[in-house]
């Protein structure tokens, strides 16, 4: 039996939801795209229903600590197909045993979840280490990112708190949302294809006066601060992976 | 006007570079007058420079004239080199910039010391009360305390900042004389102990007035040149166990040294820095502080040098084989700490996995061990019989 839902989170409930109602023998979880129509198995497509889906939520609610509340979220963030079977599978574990089953690192679906989860973490992490404002001449400071996976919804919070007296932008090229913070309340925005690829390349031409001089300032002393004598390109590729050089003025 | 404060900025992180200090960890600082900045608790990295060393803070002295001429540092008087110094402003704009672009998480601020101890140490607390109370920045705020400052200017820098450190430079008294005969242990340990005396003081005064301010949250920490003098690994060690339970220090930190002088009391130029024997010292402090260990299990008299080839886990662990093999399943969780290739992550999940079903070999892969390192170290459900017939305990 093949449940086929849309990738969303709640059509990731509502699947456990119908699961936990018709009991169908040997299940797999595909996303929409992923699925490939077999002719020895039966497929169901899932239809969204917020209702169902709330009540698996609710109890999800009950049965897990906060912590692990926040890595069923990450996993779902991380976008990868195993993910949701993995969180099908988990929940079905968990919903299965009156007891609290989280610890059980031995089953193979919670050491999946929870490192799913570890990678979003870590990729979080980095956006708010790597981000790099720039001051456009109108004072907004703005950044392009694309991520590897769905990390927005995590990073608002810290920038929120932190940026509280500036006005700031964070786009997802990859994903085509971002988030827009106007000194009150952060919104999520949307731009069309003309204006992302304006923001992409017209970077050095929508800027402050002050910003090459700090531009400078930063990579003046990401050099000083190189102490020669330890040089280890491995060590440094491997904190600062390839990847990310492209948000990094100071690699420019 | 921007080329001067491009050399100044070149001049005095250059020199600031040898602290190696750079966490940005422990602060709870929230941001709740709608300022610039927060603390984060785990600190961030917001790149790393090309030895590998993660950049957090703007690390910078506010001058490198210096009135001492201590061998080892490259702003001592007798060096020559360009001299430069900042005014409080420029630092202030310097740190607000760079903050509001996410370079930086916070300030990283020493000096050399000019004139003398309190004039220096002035300057320091004006930049610092500048970001707090005029620009309203909350961001982290590494002070370095200068040796022979007053403790009141020392006080007042606590209640702004959220780290303050100084270095104990060599890990003996004897060569420290050798090499600074100006300056002392004894200089280092008083403002240590003021210092904490302070962070208990206020702490307590907290837990029945709410509106006492925070002091130096994220704690003290110090610093030890390895290389420059003789000592060996065990008195390294010693020195750090006795600082790390005295003043309740949150890290101390190795700095293997880079030769900088032609001084024949110091290593030769172009003598390489001993970057491994740096690695195992940190290794043998994580140790100490993660893993349960006492240092005398990992230095003592009969070992006093740390061996380069193996790291001091698997060291002490060959030392001690009568403690091997290890079931898995049934070893106390300090003694899981204690095997080779497992981390304190991994003998968490060992030990919270347990209780629903004993482990086999394939798990415990998954959980994240080394298991081609800790294989010869334990014995689980499926492991082959010619292990498990090794028992280290007499039946």
């Amino acid at each position: 039996m093949i449940y086929v839902f849309d990738g969303s989170l709640e059509g990731l409930l509502t699947a456990v939801f119908e699961y936990h109602e018709r009991r169908p023998f040997n299940l797999i979880l595909t996303t929409a795209e992923c699925y490939q129509p077999d002719v020895f198995t039966t497929s169901r497509r899932i239809d969204n229903d917020p209702e169902k889906a709330d009540r698996v939520w609710k109890a999800l609610n009950r049965k897990l600590s906060a912590t692990w509340l926040r890595r069923f979220y990450c996993a779902y963030l991380s976008e990868i197909p195993e993910a949701f079977r993995d969180l099908f599978e988990f929940c079905r574990y968990i919903f299965s045993n009156p007891s609290d089953v989280t610890q059980n690192y031995g089953n193979p679906h919670v050491l999946a979840v929870a490192g799913y989860a570890r990678k979003v973490e870590r990729e979080k992490h980095r956006m708010e280490a790597f981000i790099r404002f720039q001051q456009s001449s109108d004072g907004l400071f703005y950044c392009g990112i694309d991520p590897d996976f769905n990390v927005i919804p995590l990073i608002m919070k810290h920038f929120k708190d932190r940026y509280a007296d500036q006005s700031w932008v964070i786009y997802d090229y990859k994903r085509h949302y971002g988030i827009y913070y106007n000194l009150d309340k952060v919104e999520e925005i949307c731009l069309n294809q003309e204006e992302e690829k304006n923001l992409k390349l017209q970077r050095d031409k929508i800027t402050s006066e002050q910003e090459p001089l700090y531009a400078a300032l930063w990579k003046d002393y990401f050099k000083s601060t190189n102490i020669k004598a330890r040089k280890n390109t491995k060590l440094h590729v491997r904190h600062v992976p390839r990847r990310y050089w492209k948000y990094l003025t100071e690699k420019e | 006007m921007s080329e001067r404060i491009r050399e100044k900025l070149s001049i005095l992180a250059d020199a600031a570079k040898y602290d190696v200090s750079c966490s940005s960890s422990g602060s709870k600082r929230k941001n709740d007058n709608k300022g610039l900045g927060n603390g984060h608790s785990s600190g961030i990295c917001h790149t790393y420079t090309e030895d590998g060393r993660c950049v957090s803070l703007l690390k910078i002295l506010l001058t490198n004239h210096c009135i001492f001429d201590c061998a080892y540092c490259v702003s001592r008087k007798s060096n020559d080199i360009e001299r430069a110094a900042f005014t409080v402003d420029e630092v202030v704009q310097l740190t607000m910039n760079f903050y509001r672009r996410n370079y930086i998480e916070g300030l990283f601020l020493s000096s050399g010391i000019f004139k003398n101890a309190d004039f220096t140490m002035e300057r320091l607390l004006k930049v610092v009360k500048k970001l707090r109370l005029e620009e309203r920045y909350n961001g982290y705020i590494h002070l370095k305390t200068i040796p022979g400052a007053s403790e009141e200017l020392v006080r007042e820098a606590g209640i702004y900042v959220d780290r303050m450190s100084i270095n104990l430079e060599m890990p003996t008294e004897a060569g420290l004389k050798l090499l600074a005969p100006d300056k002392s242990h004894q200089e280092v340990i008083k403002p240590l102990g003021d210092v904490q005396r302070q962070i208990i003081q206020f702490k307590e005064e907290k837990k029945v007035i709410k509106s006492v301010p925070q002091f130096v949250p994220a704690g003290q920490s110090t610093q030890m040149v390895i290389g420059a003098t003789p000592e060996t690994d065990k008195d390294i060690m010693h020195t750090a166990a006795e600082f790390y339970k005295n003043f309740s220090l949150r890290r101390v930190y190795y700095s293997g040294y880079i030769p900088i002088s032609t001084d024949n009391r110091l290593p030769l130029l172009g003598t390489q820095p001993p970057l491994i024997r740096e690695n195992r010292l940190y290794q043998t402090d994580w140790l100490m502080r993660f893993y349960g260990f006492h240092v005398n299990e990992l230095l003592n008299d009969a070992n006093p040098h740390l061996d380069v080839d193996i790291d001091p886990k698997l060291s002490w662990a060959l030392r001690n084989l009568q403690f091997f093999p290890v079931d898995i399943n049934i070893a106390s969780y300090q003694m899981i700490l204690r095997i080779p290739g497992i981390g304190v992550s991994s003998a968490r999940k060992i030990f919270q996995a347990r209780k629903f079903g004993r482990l086999r070999i394939d798990q415990l892969k998954k959980i994240g061990v080394s298991y081609n390192r800790a294989k010869y170290f334990i014995t689980c459900t499926d492991s082959p019989p010619y292990v498990q017939g090794l028992s280290g305990h007499t039946d």
